[in-house]
């Protein structure tokens, strides 16, 4: 442990309050009791499609696409995460199938 | 006997919610027990790695936070960039809003416990027929709370004794995004929204890097929404 213990407790709680302002922020700008202007209720409609977008690109901000591998396979897991996903539409299937798929192509192929 | 009547309702939720929850339990129990590792290296054994979860929950944040625990104390720049790395939670709420109308005191665990894969579900997800959307939210909540404050402990008491190789185990939570981004799709007008959040947040990591990509992303998709909403809203 490099912090006291005292220390260690502050940063826990510094990190927890900068994140619950994150999450609470929204709720306390509109509460519940009133209606929230139409852009809001919009960007509230809308957003979850986009946030999808945003958090697939944000899984694979660390793929190198120009050094060994090449996103390959990102890629090929992906592709077939998304096939498997129109073939059956089971949602366990299509990530469990990617996940081995990418497990063994990042343990035993692409080494 | 109000408590009595509503038992089977909660059972029911908890069996709704489980199997949507699975994903987001593998891909926790590789990050989380990674966390609790690297922690336990760092000095912190699991005690502090389990605090740390189970009230500054938010995994990449956490990650983050290693470089502050082992530097000089400086708890205003663990606030700041707290509220930076996390910043996108602010789009959760806002889509939410609805949705966690007139839930009473569940609301205040379900904002507290609000991450990444739990906004995934909770927003794309409708419960079954006959569960209660308030249980069906709340339990997807607290099973996804559970694995990452669990994983940690866990990787923090006994993550020297795994032996076998969980590398890759994490593109479970990729895969879940691509699948819920999939889900989305179904429905046509999802669909430019879903592109325009693929396509800002390219743009944000192609010019700002893999570090800084999340609030110029966050402020591109905005300005797309917000610009273009009387020819997105038809």
């Amino acid at each position: 442990m490099h912090l006291t213990p005292f220390q260690t407790v502050t940063i826990i709680l510094a990190v927890a309050a900068g994140t619950q302002i994150t999450r609470w922020l929204p709720f306390w700008l509109f509460p519940e009791k009133k209606d929230p202007p139409p852009a809001v209720l919009y960007l509230g409609r809308v957003l979850p499609a986009a946030v999808m977008g945003l958090l697939v690109v944000y899984c694979l901000k660390n793929v190198s696409w120009t050094a060994a591998s090449h996103g390959l396979p990102e890629l090929l897991s992906i592709a077939v995460v998304g096939l498997l996903h129109r073939w059956k539409g089971n949602v366990l299937l299509s990530i469990a199938g990617g996940t081995a798929l990418y497990m063994l192509l990042v343990q035993a192929v692409f080494v | 006997m109000e408590r009595l009547s509503e038992q089977p309702n909660q059972r029911a939720a908890l069996k709704a919610a489980f199997p949507a929850t699975v994903p987001v339990m593998t891909g926790f129990l590789a990050l989380g027990v990674a966390y609790g590792i690297l922690m336990e290296s760092n000095g912190y054994g699991p005690l502090w790695s389990t605090l740390m979860s189970a009230i500054g929950f938010g995994g990449s944040m956490q990650y983050v936070a290693i470089t502050l625990l082992v530097k000089a104390f400086d708890p205003l720049q663990a606030f700041l960039l707290a509220i930076m790395v996390n910043a996108r939670h602010m789009f959760y709420g806002l889509s939410l809003l609805d949705k966690y109308k007139g839930l009473g005191k569940a609301r205040l665990f379900m904002v507290f416990a609000l991450c990444d894969e739990t906004f995934s579900l909770v927003s794309t997800l409708e419960p079954p027929e006959g569960v209660a959307r308030k249980d069906f939210y709340f339990w997807i909540t607290l099973l996804d709370y559970l694995y990452w404050v669990g994983a940690t402990a866990l990787g923090g008491l006994l993550g020297r004794l795994i032996t076998f190789d969980t590398t890759g185990l994490d593109f479970a939570l990729t895969a879940l995004f691509v699948v819920l981004f999939l889900e989305q799709w179904k429905k046509p007008e999802n669909r430019p929204f879903g592109l325009i959040g693929l396509a800002c947040a390219g743009v944000s990591l192609a010019v700002f890097g893999a570090e800084d990509l999340v609030i110029p992303a966050m402020a591109l998709i905005l300005a797309v929404l917000l610009g273009g909403r009387k020819r997105l809203c038809t």
